[in-house]
């Protein structure tokens, strides 16, 4: 495969997983594109991880006992997995921003991972199912209070968040989506759907993942008039209305473009802005009735459009800290296994602004250019550079001799060139390219710039590479996706 | 001390994990307290009496000598209604002031925007921690986390300094605007220059400092020997954050929180004298705060989350006393055994921001509540 083509394969391994190393895309680019994409597209199929060894290893890996721990593990499967099934993680992730759930309330890390693995075995899948799969997730019912939701008495809570937020969204085209009086009818449909009682504490057996309940007598079986229509509703009647919407293959296919294609406004504003991409998100909105709403079916049509694989989207989103955390960590072919040291690492997430299984609110974490403030960029420039230069990591060693063994003579742009594409395709500005050049002519003035002599000369070698994927790391660019 | 009429400073103490505040205030004259503090109480014999029949705990030392001086308000069963006793969320309900929903904004980010309206110093928040507190957190409002003040900055892992000077100044051209690269390139571009700046301006700090006070060696004195650091460089900073953690104490609690109360005074006393040794004590209010207090009845060990709790404010500028009432340890008063608050602390917050800071308290903190005296 081409040059380019190997650059559009790494924009495609950046959307839809962690990016790729330069020996995942050397196999990628065998299978080619549409090949890779359904590759991608089918993440059960590819091997998965053996947790019964992990779990014989490492006996308490799963047992969660606070939110951090259960950031390491969320972060553990992300990177373990980034070769092997990259969508089944970036899937994941985006539904939790999307329906983000946190601990700041749920206080069970065993349920909200649940949760977790729900997005991952069933995000690519039918719409309606996952939707009614949330309506009966514990960790969602206690997050948005459905289990104060009574006969005679709704919280709303669920109800409206479940429109507003999960599936139609205020409003499209400038208009309303929905009424007040769709907010009450829903929530009265999901009234009797709660969590097991029993499971509540966490004493004496360690924390029991919370069940769904659904509690008969509690539920408000009178008539109700959702979206027009009218029936003696029950919660699931009001799923099969809502993913009929307009409204919903709008708000679902903008989602999609928004955290796989380019950054678009928050999601409050949609209800005035318009898409980005009107024609995508048309094509999209359409697959999405089509396929009858299945997820995968609108990113296959996503991955394989002209707009996805054109250059105006490429490092056209500014990376989540998870994606900059997660794919610095696939670089280095570190954590395959979980140790210690995995756990300052995975904080990073948080001190870059994406606090894991905790979101700021039901809303999620704001996105693109919002990701930056002075304090979160410093926590990414500096994870970055500190991880890429550390020669030890054994895909930082892969790169750093794939890229010596590729010239014997080393000069500056040959030098940026090679680590960029070893860094998944970054593209770095002229104007940066040149001052990083500059930098990296003064250090081989310093040393010798041959690599085939002795072992100061491959030393010093090392010593740019290091140091030149270190700056790239850096940037401004490999900011984004 | 002649007062130095520079602009007022905030300095917030965050006591994480849930401070025994009947443990920190004593009601050592009310026999229910000993009824229900058969483990953990504290004798009658040891603690540092301040009247109205209650006393500081005997580690309290320094922050007793401060009281006496009249530079210490107690707020007295501070917290909000149905208080929640998940640290997570009861926390991030004093950094939002929103208890009833989960909300996303600081009220001390929308403190610092208040301060530096069009963000011209970056330095006008500074936090001393890994992360930004939510308390800090507002879209548009910058602030410096540090953890280290010695080792913060951009690229700290590149040495010798030799060349990590070059790849600063590598990395100051690389952020520079370049023309028709787009808007989202341009604000990475500042933020990155902003970022630098900051580093480059706190970088200075630890060579301006000197001072006779030798703090005592903790977490919390640590960060207040770094905030005393950045304050006496007269940079500009409004507001400083940082916390003491280890407050949850449901087993072992007597030598455990004896340990941290003590570092706490220690480390507060020290930073008062720093204060008072640079001139510059007048400008500076510290409050102190914990998501919640303790249950009134002790586990046998340690105590479980509680309600109720304790906040301080300290310094020249504070009115110093007992403010608020000791909330009732009767059985019948008790709120599922918890002490009841009867002070809400938006009104503390109201009183901070208004009395001291000078900004409307009604859109910091999301209402009007009742204020104190104490500033």
């Amino acid at each position: 495969m081409a040059g380019t083509d190997r650059a559009l394969m790494a924009h495609l391994l950046r959307r839809s997983g962690f990016g790729a190393t330069f020996q995942e895309l050397d196999r990628y680019c065998e299978l080619g594109y549409e090949a890779a994409v359904e590759e991608i597209l089918h993440p059960e199929q590819q091997p998965g991880i053996e947790e019964d060894v992990l779990e014989r290893y490492f006996v308490d890996w799963k047992e969660s006992r606070n939110i951090e721990a259960a950031m390491t593990e969320f972060v553990y499967r992300m990177n373990v997995y980034a070769g092997s099934r990259p969508l089944q993680e970036k899937i994941a992730l985006f539904w939790h921003g999307v329906f983000a759930t946190g601990l700041a309330k749920v206080l069970h890390e065993k349920t909200l991972l649940n949760q977790i693995d729900m997005f991952r075995e069933g995000g690519l899948n039918n719409f309606r199912d996952l939707l009614l799969g949330l309506a009966k997730d514990p960790a969602m019912i206690f997050w948005l209070d459905n289990n104060f939701n009574h006969k005679g008495a709704p919280n709303e809570n669920w109800g409206r968040e479940l429109l507003e937020l999960f599936s139609m969204g205020v409003g499209m085209d400038g208009k309303e989506n929905y009424t007040e009086e769709d907010v009450k009818e829903a929530a009265r449909a999901f009234t009797g759907w709660t969590i097991d009682d029993d499971n509540v504490t966490s004493l004496p057996f360690g924390k029991i993942p919370w069940l769904f309940r659904y509690v008969p007598e509690d539920h408000d079986d009178d008539e109700k008039t959702f979206q027009g229509e009218t029936g003696n509703f029950n919660g699931e009647d009001i799923i099969d209305i809502i993913v009929k919407q307009p409204a919903t293959a709008r708000f679902i296919s903008r989602h999609l473009y928004n955290f796989f294609v380019a950054d678009e406004p928050q999601v409050p504003s949609w209800q005035h802005t318009p898409p980005g991409n009107p024609e995508l998100i048309k094509i999209l909105e359409h697959e999405y009735f089509s396929s009858n709403y299945n997820i995968r079916s609108m990113l296959r049509v996503l991955f394989n459009s002209d707009h996805f694989k054109s250059q105006e989207a490429r490092f056209a989103k500014v990376k989540s800290p998870a994606e900059v955390v997660v794919g610095t960590l696939h670089l280095l072919g570190d954590f395959k296994f979980p140790k210690r040291t995995i756990f300052e690492t995975a904080l990073g997430c948080r001190y870059m602004g994406q606090d894991l299984l905790n979101p700021p609110s039901v809303e999620g974490w704001h996105t693109g250019e919002e990701w930056i403030d002075s304090g979160s960029l410093v926590e990414r420039v500096n994870f970055v550079a500190d991880q890429v230069g550390n020669i030890n990591q054994p895909g930082v060693r892969a790169m750093v001799d794939a890229l010596l063994s590729q010239a014997t003579e080393l000069d500056p742009l040959s030098i940026i060139g090679g680590c960029l594409e070893m860094m998944g395709h970054v593209q770095l500005h002229e104007k940066n390219k040149e001052h990083l050049a500059a930098q990296i002519r003064t250090m081989l003035d310093q040393h010798s710039a041959f690599v085939a002599g002795s072992p100061e000369d491959i030393e010093s070698a090392e010593k740019t590479i290091l140091h030149t994927m270190k700056m790239i790391g850096s940037t401004r660019e490999y900011q984004f996706a | 001390m002649t007062s130095t009429n520079k602009d007022p400073i905030l300095v917030v103490v965050q006591l994480t994990g849930g401070n025994d505040y009947m443990n920190t205030v004593i009601p050592y004259e009310n026999p229910l307290y000993y009824d229900n503090r058969t483990t953990v109480g504290i004798a009658q014999e040891d603690v540092l009496p301040i009247g109205q029949g209650l006393a500081f705990n005997p580690t309290l030392s320094g922050i007793k000598n401060l009281y006496d001086q009249g530079k210490v308000a107690l707020i007295n069963g501070i917290g909000y209604p149905t208080p929640n006793r998940s640290h997570f969320r009861s926390m991030d309900i004093w950094h939002t002031c929103e208890p009833e929903k989960v909300g996303d904004e600081g009220w001390l980010g929308r403190a610092i925007r208040d301060l530096d309206p069009k963000a011209e110093n970056v330095l006008t928040g500074v936090n001393f921690g890994r992360g930004l507190p939510r308390a800090m957190a507002l879209t548009g409002v910058p602030v410096a986390s540090v953890a280290v003040l010695e080792t913060y900055g951009v690229l700290t892992g590149i040495t010798p300094e030799a060349e990590r000077t070059q790849a600063l100044d590598l990395f100051s051209r690389m952020y520079s605007p370049i023309a028709g690269t787009g808007h989202v390139m341009d604000y990475l571009g500042s933020t990155g220059l902003d970022a630098l700046k900051g580093a480059d301006i706190l970088k200075t700090v630890p060579d301006l400092y000197q001072s006779s006070v030798e703090y005592n060696d903790s977490v919390i004195g640590r960060n207040l020997k770094g905030i005393a650091k950045v304050l006496t460089a007269n940079l500009g900073t409004r507001i400083f954050y940082t916390q003491q953690p280890g407050y949850d104490t449901h087993a072992n609690q007597v030598p455990t929180h004896k340990a941290l109360l003590e570092s706490l005074s220690l480390a507060i006393n020290d930073f008062y004298e720093d204060l008072r040794e640079h001139n510059t004590s007048e400008d500076v209010l510290i409050y102190l705060f914990t998501e919640f207090g303790r249950r009134v009845r002790d586990n046998g060990s340690g105590t479980d989350h509680g309600a109720g709790g304790l906040a301080m404010a300290i310094g020249d500028p504070v009115k110093g006393g007992i403010y608020s009432e000791y909330p009732s340890l009767a059985v019948g008063d008790l709120e599922e055994g918890d002490l009841k608050h009867n002070f809400d602390f938006r009104g503390a917050y109201g009183t901070v921001a208004e009395k001291w800071l000078g900004l409307d308290a009604t859109t910091i903190v999301g209402g009007k509540f009742e204020q104190l005296d104490f500033v």
